[in-house]
């Protein structure tokens, strides 16, 4: 619309986590605040957790199949066929499952998000609720963020069975093995050590994508195409995000469990 | 006395009427681009204010300065004695609780329908509870603008005039001291701008409201204003009744009322 200001990059760059971390701290000052949305938390749940059901479904199945299929050959020639089910459970428990699932989720979640809150800031809707003396932060961003902060944990260890699930189909395609002993061989080998960090850290996603995605919402340019920028940058950011803290994360399980 | 100094004289404090907003000096600009110069106002209560000006000439910037949406650049803006720029957030939230600002777009909440556009800000500002209250309310309401009949659908689903009459209704609910309209009859045919323009009476007249409204619609400025101002590079250039205004000789002004 008007003419940019032109600020050095690196200025720019500054008053981005300036704001950023400013949003963090509206976001816990309105959490704590009083008046919690439960409607509009339920409702984004559902919309979150419920829709992406099926995409993070068929997406772990998948990778629980390869996984088999692709380790299968080099561990008979190691001789270490019925080290497998053990072998699928802990990479996918600890590691791919998470952030598979968190990639899809930041593709997906923080995507609809940004997109959504940057056509409300685009069509004035936003400062209408600011306007009208109503709080855009306690009623749009808390539910929001709060809701993918559960629902992300919850549909990765959705996945996680179901691609466990597919690693036992796909070791049917060769060999029998029973569901029972499959499943036996599969929780005996993960450890409480193995689970948690990977439910801690699925929160930390869900939670990255749930504030980036409101972020680049609240924070797009007037002007259509912004929307389509707010969709994009959310989900760039976040999954950047995801490996980010997927890094920090197996420091501090690394540190702590062994 | 040039032209400016007038029109700064005509608005100097008037002590038997109270005045609700009082702006001086304010200034505005986005990057090197002045929007707004040097803008001085009052608007009394109970008045009706028209804001004329070309497209681009800064009249929404106006208004959006006077809730604290744009922060100003100089001079300062008063609303019921208390200087907005200097609120805090509980202040600035308990002074958009008494202005009604109705959006050029209308701005209605559309993933939500327009009963809830219309109890919303019933339930999350007014915190009304009674269900009974709230549905007499915005019956009430939506029966004013005329779209009682649209109680149940989506914005998507409304003309162009429908939001914007359902965004009016969503701003009246409350029943706000001030009421800034930014172009409330555009994009209306003849007759709805019509009854628009007559409900901003109606409105004056019931509640005592003052009000801003910006328009090009001169037919509405007829009918609702007091008092008009006309906006041109960031300055106001012309005050007067309508009445005045159409008999000016000034080239500028008589623009504006040619089209009639
Ligand atoms: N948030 C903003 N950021 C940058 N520039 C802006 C912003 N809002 C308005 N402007 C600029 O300020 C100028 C005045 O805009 P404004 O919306 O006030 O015009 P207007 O008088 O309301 O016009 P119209 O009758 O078309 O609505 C325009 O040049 C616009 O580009
Ligand atoms: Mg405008």
């Amino acid at each position: 619309m008007a003419e940019e200001i032109v600020v050095p990059g690196y200025k720019r760059w500054l008053g981005s986590i300036g704001d950023q971390v400013g949003f963090l701290v509206d976001f816990f000052r309105n959490l704590f605040a009083g008046g919690f949305e439960w409607s509009e938390f339920v409702r984004q749940c559902y919309e979150i957790g419920y829709r992406s059901m099926l995409l993070v479904g068929i997406t772990s199945f998948i990778m629980g199949v390869v996984l088999i299929l692709q380790l299968r050959p080099t561990m008979i020639s190691f001789g270490a066929a019925s080290m497998l089910p053990k072998t699928l459970s802990v990479s996918f428990v600890r590691e791919i499952g998470p952030v598979i699932i968190g990639i899809i989720c930041a593709g997906k979640i923080a995507s609809s998000i940004g997109a959504e809150l940057g056509s409300m800031k685009v069509t004035e809707q936003l400062d209408a609720m600011d306007v009208s003396g109503a709080n855009p932060i306690q009623y749009l961003v808390v539910p929001r963020i709060l809701a993918t902060s559960i629902m992300v944990p919850v549909l990765s260890v959705l996945g996680d069975a179901i691609g466990l699930f597919g690693g036992f189909l796909a070791l049917n395609l060769r060999d029998t093995i029973s569901f029972k002993l499959y499943f036996t061989k599969v929780i005996a080998s993960l450890d409480f050590s193995d689970f948690l960090p990977a439910l801690v850290k699925t929160i930390f996603f869900g939670f990255a994508i749930g504030f980036v995605g409101c972020y680049k919402g609240f924070t797009s340019n007037r002007g259509t195409e912004s929307v389509g920028i707010a969709a994009n940058t959310a989900v760039v950011t976040a999954s950047l995000w995801i490996f980010v803290i997927d890094a920090i994360a197996v420091q501090i399980t690394s540190l702590l469990f062994y | 006395m040039t032209e400016q100094e007038t029109i700064k004289k005509k608005q100097a404090p008037k002590s038997q009427k109270e005045v609700v907003i009082l702006i001086r000096d304010l200034k505005k600009a986005f990057g090197d681009k002045e929007v707004l110069k040097d803008i001085s106002l009052e608007l009394d209560k109970g008045e009706n204010l028209v804001v004329l000006g070309r497209s681009g000439s800064g009249k929404s910037v106006l208004i959006q300065c006077i809730v604290g949406l744009l922060k100003p650049d100089g001079g300062s803006v008063k609303v019921f004695g208390e200087d907005v720029a200097g609120m805090s957030d509980k202040q600035l939230k308990d002074l958009r609780i008494r202005i009604g600002f109705l959006f050029q777009s209308g701005a209605l909440y559309d993933s939500m329908t327009v009963r809830e556009n219309m109890e919303f800000p019933l339930t999350r500002v007014l915190k009304l509870k009674d269900q009974g209250e709230i549905d007499k309310r915005v019956a009430a309401v939506l029966e004013s603008v005329g779209l009682s009949d649209a109680i149940d659908k989506m914005p998507s689903d409304l003309s162009g005039g429908m939001r914007k009459r359902a965004g009016l209704a969503r701003t009246l609910v409350v029943d706000p001291e001030i009421m800034l309209y930014d172009e409330p009859t555009t994009g209306l045919d003849p007759i709805t701008s019509r009854e628009i323009s007559e409900l901003i009476i109606s409105i004056q007249k019931k509640n005592k409201t003052s009000s801003i409204i910006i328009t090009h619609d001169m037919e509405c400025a007829r009918i609702a204003s007091d008092r008009v101002l006309i906006l041109t590079d960031g300055e106001f250039t012309k005050e007067g009744t309508f009445d005045e205004l159409l008999k000016s000789k000034d080239k500028n002004v008589a623009s504006y009322f040619n089209i009639i």
